[in-house]
């Protein structure tokens, strides 16, 4: 079963950090996602750039509207997602606590949802229209 | 099975269900992967067994005759489904793997209890659903008697389970007894499902009584079924715990209903077997020198029970006690308790002096018991305007009843 990990971390925290300090935790961060690839856990991710290059989307009055910024102003930046092929909840938490990501901010655990019923459903619906 | 004996009867079928649901219910869970299913394959099989039994006679291990039987129930169940569904057989053939109940040992069903335990408990679960689900499915208890335990609206409570159940299907919340390395941490979250259940009954949180026993009850019968499945120090330390403040349980309320302090209670009154079983308890889990919190509060408890009238309470080891408990969870409720034995150690002074320090940090200004204990003292100090300041404080943040009584009683003293 795919679980989405979603990595905040506080920006703030982050800038105090010094140089070799960000390097030895990225270091450790990565030698782990590569335990993960080995052994056939990590199923895809990526890292996100700072908030402040973020752009948001909205639904307002009958149009998009743009917005600067992420949608949700807190403390705690979402940093990246990974992507985890594990049996179940507990194989994930206990995947994820060993990961050093952790230290440095939340991981919300998410299990994928399967939309294969509801794919179907919505091509038969467009298939009849046509 | 068994043809020519008599049968039994309804009522022994119903006692058996009594004695044996829970036990069925945590193997049916394993065996179908699902709550619901095995809900309804647990009530199918007991109505089998009402028509059966008192016709063919008992078989010689019910509880296999039951698994077994809900078992099939639940694959032809999937089956008439299918045929409407078009699932394929694939989820029938699963649970019918071919393993003869009839062969199980005891072990099996006692780990599959420990199972349920740990799911119901599972902290990626809402607290309160933890506790609701605990009692609905490890205790079984009804929605509607754990709705009157928490004075919750039915609904409400039928409505967190039902959630809670959703998510361990969706989230794959496993069906397992936690890894060693994770064994630790998720005891810790069963321990406290107990103990919030055991805290409602003994001090319920609101309304007109000032304890519910029946609640306290499942959760002494929840500690004693975790020690006898998984005997960790820290599940002792629990039992005893309850054990011993269970133990005060006749004493602690007048016949009016109002509180009685432990200076003021009659000793006589208190329960000795209770005593003598927490005691024991208390004693193995300090030995195992693996104890935590609920161990350390139990010795706390002990030194209370060991002490044949209020005057020869050892308050020193009770101080003691506290130091230790406050480095393990260090809180502003174990620090203000620990203000309250160093007043009985070294007199109100020195203990008015930690407790107005703590209030000064701010953590405890909405707790009742803070400012009632101030007040407390200022009245064993003569200060009795003070006194009475703080019992009206305490008067305008307490929630319970007897409570209440109990503070407009002590506030109407002071002028007298």
């Amino acid at each position: 079963m795919k679980y989405i990990c979603l990595g905040y971390y506080d920006e703030k925290r982050w800038e105090m950090l010094s140089e070799s300090e960000r390097n030895a935790w990225m270091d450790e961060c990565f030698a782990y996602d590569d335990v993960l690839r080995k052994n056939g856990h990590f199923a895809g991710g990526e890292a996100l750039q700072g908030a402040q290059n973020a752009t948001t989307l909205r639904w307002n009055n009958g149009k998009v509207s743009i917005t600067d910024g992420p949608f949700a102003e807190t403390r705690e930046q979402l940093g990246g997602i990974l992507i985890l092929e594990a049996d179940d909840l507990n194989h994930a938490i206990q995947l994820m606590s060993k990961h050093p990501g952790v230290r440095n901010g939340p991981f919300e655990i998410r299990p994928a949802a399967d939309l294969t019923e509801m794919v179907r459903a919505s091509e038969q619906r467009r298939s009849a229209r046509k | 099975m068994n043809n020519n004996a008599t049968g039994p009867t309804s009522e022994m079928v119903e006692a058996l269900y009594r004695a044996e649901s829970r036990r069925v219910l945590a193997t049916l869970i394993r065996l179908l992967g699902d709550f619901e299913l095995a809900e309804e394959a647990l009530h199918d099989a007991f109505r089998a067994a009402l028509e059966q039994w008192p016709r063919d006679g008992m078989p010689a291990n019910p509880r296999a005759w039951l698994v077994s039987a809900g078992r099939f129930k639940a694959i032809d169940g999937i089956r008439r489904r299918a045929r409407f569904e078009a699932i394929d057989e694939n989820a029938a053939q699963a649970i019918a793997a071919p393993d003869d109940p009839a062969t199980w040992g005891n072990e099996d069903i006692e780990d599959d209890r420990l199972r349920l335990m740990f799911t119901c408990c599972h902290p990626a679960l809402p607290p309160d659903a933890q506790v609701a689900l605990t009692l609905r499915e490890v205790c079984g208890l009804t929605t509607e008697e754990i709705a009157r335990a928490f004075l919750t609206a039915p609904a409400t409570l039928a409505q967190r389970i039902v959630r809670a159940k959703t998510r361990i299907r969706d989230a794959r919340i496993p069906y397992e007894v936690p890894s060693p390395d994770a064994l630790p941490d998720r005891l810790e979250s069963v321990l406290r499902v107990i103990y919030l259940v055991f805290n409602e009954g003994y001090s319920a949180s609101s309304g007109a009584t000032l304890t519910r026993p029946d609640i306290s009850g499942e959760a002494i019968r929840l500690g004693r079924l975790l020690i006898e499945l998984l005997p960790e120090p820290e599940a002792m330390g629990l039992l005893a715990l309850m054990l011993l403040q269970e133990s005060r349980r006749a004493a602690r309320a007048s016949p009016t209903g109002d509180l009685i302090l432990l200076d003021e209670q009659d000793r006589s009154l208190w329960n000795r077997e209770q005593i003598a079983e927490g005691l024991a308890l208390a004693e193995r889990a300090l030995a195992s020198r693996r104890f935590g919190p609920y161990t350390l509060q139990a010795a706390i408890a002990a030194v209370h029970a060991n002490a044949p009238e209020a005057a020869a309470t050892d308050w020193s080891r009770i101080v003691w006690l506290y130091d230790l408990l406050v480095q393990v969870v260090p809180s502003s409720v174990v620090e203000l308790n620990r203000a309250v034995a160093v007043a009985m150690r070294d007199g109100p002074e020195a203990g008015l002096a930690l407790i107005d320090a703590l209030l000064a940090r701010g953590d405890l200004a909405d707790y009742h018991l803070a400012h009632s204990a101030r007040a407390d003292l200022c009245r064993r100090l003569g200060r009795n305007t003070e006194a009475r300041a703080s019992y009206q404080r305490a008067l305008a943040l307490v929630q319970q009843e007897p409570e209440r009584r109990f503070l407009e009683r002590r506030l109407t003293g002071l002028k007298n």
